[in-house]
Formats: structure tokens, C-alpha cells, sequence
């Protein structure tokens, strides 16, 4: 990244922070709704699911919990865009002199800096219902790492589903369609050896799955009964493959979908 | 540079709708040239074409002295673009939309402030620049998109129907801002379906209908060829429009031609009258 782009992404972030401070609901919406997912997963699932291993089900699930907001992220990008798009601010900035990606990385590493926020609060709840890590301090960081990372790409994902889509009506709708079997077509919530034998090798293979397991390793959480194919018997190397391999898919098209963006006016 | 826009066979189309059927024109250096035109004529989808937004299907293109289809981010460092929609962001105050463009344009934080207060105190905007531009009227909002579109001082600037929607008032006052760019040296395109906008700021007028160019002149040339008297009238509700309607046409030697549009306080509305083109030997 340039010198440019970095001075060009960090205005366009203070943009976001501003607004975040100036919109309540925003501001609660990223605040209460990590809150409330782990209350609500933490607590109510918690007698109705059986933890593998004999863990404490509060340290197995906190993983899947994560996962949520990550996705979640795809979301928050996809309308941000749409309403740049709408109020016409996007043609604004693709009329200055600024390179093609700043607008695209100033806004979702905006979008990260708040799910590293939910996920400061996620673990004081989580703390609070008896989630504790059981490694060193580097390995925690790590596990945090890949979520982020993997909250890097949704957020990417939705850019690329904003600019295409155009409207937040379709975004709400086609964006549903990803994140509900990502996010449960997965090992977040529940075992995978349960599924038929396809549905099975796809959740194996699901990015999300990867990251969930490597969390629990790095966290020193239970992994529950894994299966042995690759992503999972390799979960921390494969997370980070499978995400980096999502993210090396999408920038290059949402960047080009920027250039090409139209706004609907 | 001697011209500021230069287009030649301009074309562009979607799906089967052919927006734009081959377009000539040019722009000298300081020049205003009007881009007259109704409804869905094609005016913004020329202008969104020389701002370098969208790319034309056909066609030769050259703004300030760059071609379009090699050179889009030397153009972007020397245009201004004022879109038909105010094009701000209505969470932050004035005063920051205007820093944030001029960071964004390399400016640097020091001289961005500068920059952005001088704009605010020339745009009459100084009172309000610490309010959420959501607050402000329509005709302060396009003073701040205008002022937003002159931060890197543009030598070519693209004003798209910049008073549509705008009162007496605020239409004057954002011509008068537009011609002291002009005063400076900056060439203009400027569309409009106003014929008196037109007169007002441009030096030279070009019609566009469905996407093809019908006429040019000076607007005293094509006042001339037109014939027409414009005539505005304001009534305080809808219901008065049929009568006020009726007599202007039992008045008029031609039948008049007249559009309605709502003016600004949502009770009132006003019905403008042109002769039509077709009724009058040119
Ligand atoms: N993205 C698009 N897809 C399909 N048709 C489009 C698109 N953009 C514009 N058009 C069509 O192109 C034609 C010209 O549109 P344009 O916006 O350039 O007109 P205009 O002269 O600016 O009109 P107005 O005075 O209403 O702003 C219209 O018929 C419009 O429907
Ligand atoms: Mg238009």
C-alpha cells in the first residue's frame, strides 16, 4: 500500500469513526448485539446441546459465538457501501485523484476495527458466564487473529455485495443467503459427524469451520469430535489458507466492481 | 491548453436503449458551454462520461488536454464535478466534508483547514460549517457539493442542472458563485433544462434531445431561433393551476407548451410556459 492510500484510507476511516459517534444506533447495534449473542448462546442452548469431550459448554460454544459477529460484518459493509452509493458520495470520491482501493480499505478496515470492539466486549461477557482460554497469551492473540482476518473478508464480501447489488433490500436478502449456511453449514455450533456424508465434507471444507477449530486449539477450548479430512485435522494452517484464499478471490473483483460502480441515480 | 472538452462521436447505450447516438463537442479554455436538454435527454450520462465515471462505448475523448481512455486519474486531478444529486455526507458538519476532500486530494491536514475555511466564508456557508450538513437547506447543500467540487481548484468543472429544485434566491446566489470560477479562468459545461440558466452563464448553448444534438448558438441565437418568452407563475395550491392554466392559453397567439413542478414550500406550485419550437418559422 502506498503512502497515499494509507493517508487517503486513515481520513476515510476518521469518516467512519465520526460517524459511529454521531449515530446512537450504530453505536449500539455494534454494542448490545455482542452483547445479547452471548448471553443468548451462552446461556439458552447451553442445556440443550451436549458438549463433546465433557467441557464446560460456555468455553465450547464462545468460538461459534465469535463466528457470528464475523459474519455479521458482511453486512455492515455491504449497507455502509449502499449508502455511499445512494447519497452519491461514491461518485464523489471516484472523481478524485485517489487510488482505486482506499475508499474500499478505508471502509472495511473501519468495519474490523468494530468487530475487534464487539470482540473486547464478547470476551468480558464471555468471561462472566465462565469462558476461560487455557494458553499463553500468543496463541489467544493468534486465535483472535484468524477471526479477524476472517471478518477481513466478509467485510470484503459485502463491499463486492454492495456494489453489485446496489440496494439494501437485495442486500439484506442475498446476504442472508451467504452468511446463513456459512455460518451453519459449520462446525460452530454443532458436530460435524452428525451431517450426510456431502453436507458433511462441505462444512469440512467451510473456511469458518477451519477458523472455529483453530480458535478452539489456540484458546485451549474443546474441539469436539473433528473428522479427519485435511482443513480439519490441519485447522490452524488450513484457516489461514482457506481465508487468505477468499480474500485473494474477492478484493481484486470488488476493487474492479468499484471502478465500474453506478450509482442507481 | 486550448481546449478544455473535447468530444467526438460520443456514443452509449443500454441494453437497447441508445442513450447517447454520437456526440461532438467541445469546450475552449474559459469557456461556459450549456448543455440544454429535457427529462432523460442524456445531459448526466455525458457528464458522468467526461468526469471520467463511466466509460463511453464509442468515441474520442479529451479533457483537459488528457485522453479520457488513458488517462482518467490526470484528469480526476484537474476537474471539478458537481453532480445533479448533492453528492455531501450529511453526518458531518460542512467544514469537515471539505477537509476530508481536501485530504483526500494530498492537500495535507494544515493546508486542507485552509482551504476548506476559505471555501466556507466564499460559499456564505461559514455560519453553518460546524453543523450537520444534514441540516441545511437545499440551496446551501449544492453551495457545499459546489464548494466540495472546487477544493483542488478544477481548471475544468462540470456543473450537472445545478439549481434544479433551488428557489429565486438561492439560484442567483449560486450563479453569482459560479461566475466568479468563471471569472477565474475555469472552463465550464454546465447542463440545465432552464433556457434562462443557460443565458444566464453560458457563453455558447448546444440542445440535447434523445441523445442527439439539435441545436447550437449563442443563447441569444438560439433565443432568437426558438422565439420564446418564458413565463413563471406561482399559485398557492394545485387546484389554481387549471384556471391560472386556461388563461394564459386563451391569451397566447400559439399554444403554449407548460410543465408544472412543485416550488419551495410544499403547498405552492408553479406552472412555466414555453412556446413550442414546432409553432415558429426559425
Ligand atoms: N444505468 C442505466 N441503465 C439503463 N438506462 C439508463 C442508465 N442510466 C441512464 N439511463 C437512461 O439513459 C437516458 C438518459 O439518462 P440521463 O440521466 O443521462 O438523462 P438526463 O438528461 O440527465 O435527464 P434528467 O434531466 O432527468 O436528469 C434515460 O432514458 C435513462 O433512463
Ligand atoms: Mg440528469
Amino acid at each position: 500500500m502506498s503512502s497515499d492510500t494509507f493517508t487517503h484510507s486513515r481520513a476515510l476511516i476518521g469518516r467512519h469513526l465520526r460517524h459511529l459517534t454521531r449515530t446512537p444506533q450504530q453505536l449500539m447495534s455494534i454494542t448490545l448485539m455482542p452483547v445479547v449473542f452471548v448471553l443468548v448462546f451462552g446461556y439458552l442452548f447451553g442445556s440443550a446441546i451436549d458438549v463433546p469431550g465433557g467441557q464446560k459448554y460456555q468455553e465450547y460454544i464462545m468460538a461459534g459465538i465469535f463466528i457470528q459477529v464475523v459474519m455479521s460484518n458482511l453486512g455492515l459493509t455491504a449497507l455502509g457501501v449502499v449508502g455511499d452509493l445512494d447519497n452519491g458520495l461514491m461518485d464523489r470520491f471516484r472523481s478524485l485523484p485517489i487510488s482505486r482501493a482506499a475508499v474500499l480499505i478505508g471502509r472495511t478496515t473501519n468495519d474490523l476495527i468494530l468487530v475487534a470492539w464487539s470482540f473486547v466486549l464478547m470476551s468480558g461477557i464471555g468471561f462472566l458466564i465462565g469462558w476461560r482460554v487455557h494458553n499463553d497469551f500468543l496463541s489467544v492473540l493468534g486465535g483472535f487473529g484468524l477471526l479477524l482476518l476472517l471478518g477481513l473478508a466478509t467485510s470484503w464480501l459485502g463491499a463486492l455485495l454492495g456494489l453489485a447489488l446496489r440496494s439494501a433490500e437485495a442486500v439484506n436478502a442475498i446476504g442472508a443467503i451467504i452468511v446463513m449456511p456459512m455460518s451453519f453449514l459449520s462446525n460452530a455450533f454443532i458436530p460435524l459427524d452428525g451431517l450426510p456424508g456431502w453436507m458433511q465434507s462441505v462444512a469440512e471444507w467451510n473456511p469458518v469451520s477451519a477458523v472455529v477449530l483453530a480458535c478452539r486449539k489456540l484458546f485451549g477450548n474443546a474441539g469436539g469430535s473433528t473428522g479427519d479430512s485435511f482443513p480439519m485435522q490441519h485447522p490452524i494452517p488450513m484457516a489461514l489458507v482457506l481465508t487468505v484464499a477468499l480474500l485473494a478471490l474477492v478484493v481484486p473483483l470488488t476493487v474492479r466492481a468499484y471502478e465500474k460502480a453506478a450509482s442507481k441515480k | 491548453m486550448e481546449t478544455a472538452i473535447s468530444a467526438e462521436g460520443l456514443r452509449k447505450r443500454y441494453a437497447e436503449h441508445e442513450v447517447l447516438r454520437g456526440i461532438d463537442l467541445a469546450v475552449g479554455a474559459g469557456e461556459v458551454l450549456g448543455l440544454l436538454g429535457p427529462n432523460g435527454a442524456g445531459k448526466t450520462t455525458i457528464v458522468r462520461i467526461l468526469a471520467t465515471l463511466l466509460p463511453p462505448d464509442a468515441g474520442k475523448v479529451t479533457v483537459a488536454g488528457y485522453d479520457l481512455a488513458r488517462e482518467p486519474k490526470e484528469i480526476r486531478r484537474r476537474i471539478g464535478l458537481t453532480g445533479q444529486y448533492a453528492a455531501v455526507d450529511a453526518v458531518l458538519t460542512g467544514r469537515e466534508n471539505l477537509r476530508l476532500i481536501g485530504v483526500l486530494l494530498g492537500l495535507g491536514k494544515r493546508k486542507a483547514r485552509a482551504r476548506a475555511d476559505e471555501l466556507l466564508e466564499q460559499f456564505d456557508l461559514a455560519d453553518a460549517a460546524d453543523r450537520p450538513s444534514r441540516s441545511y437547506s437545499g440551496g446551501m447543500r449544492r453551495r457545499l457539493d459546489l464548494a466540495a467540487s472546487l477544493v483542488a481548484t478544477p481548471s475544468v468543472l462540470f456543473l450537472d442542472e445545478p439549481t434544479t429544485g433551488l428557489d429565486v434566491t438561492s439560484r442567483q446566489l449560486l450563479w453569482q458563485m459560479v461566475r466568479q470560477q468563471v471569472d477565474s479562468g475555469v472552463s465550464v459545461l454546465l447542463t440545465t433544462q432552464y433556457l434562462e440558466e443557460a443565458d444566464q452563464l453560458a457563453d455558447r448553448l448546444v440542445v440535447l434531445d434523445k441523445g442527439t444534438l439539435i441545436a447550437e448558438g449563442t443563447p441569444e441565437e438560439l433565443k432568437r431561433k426558438v422565439g420564446g418568452e418564458r413565463l413563471e407563475v406561482s399559485v398557492a395550491t394545485a387546484a389554481e393551476l387549471p384556471a391560472v392554466v386556461k388563461a394564459v392559453a386563451d391569451a397566447s397567439a400559439d399554444p403554449p407548451r407548460w410543465t408544472r413542478r412543485p416550488v419551495a414550500s410544499p403547498s405552492r406550485w408553479s406552472a412555466a410556459w414555453t412556446p413550442s419550437p414546432r409553432s415558429r418559422p426559425s
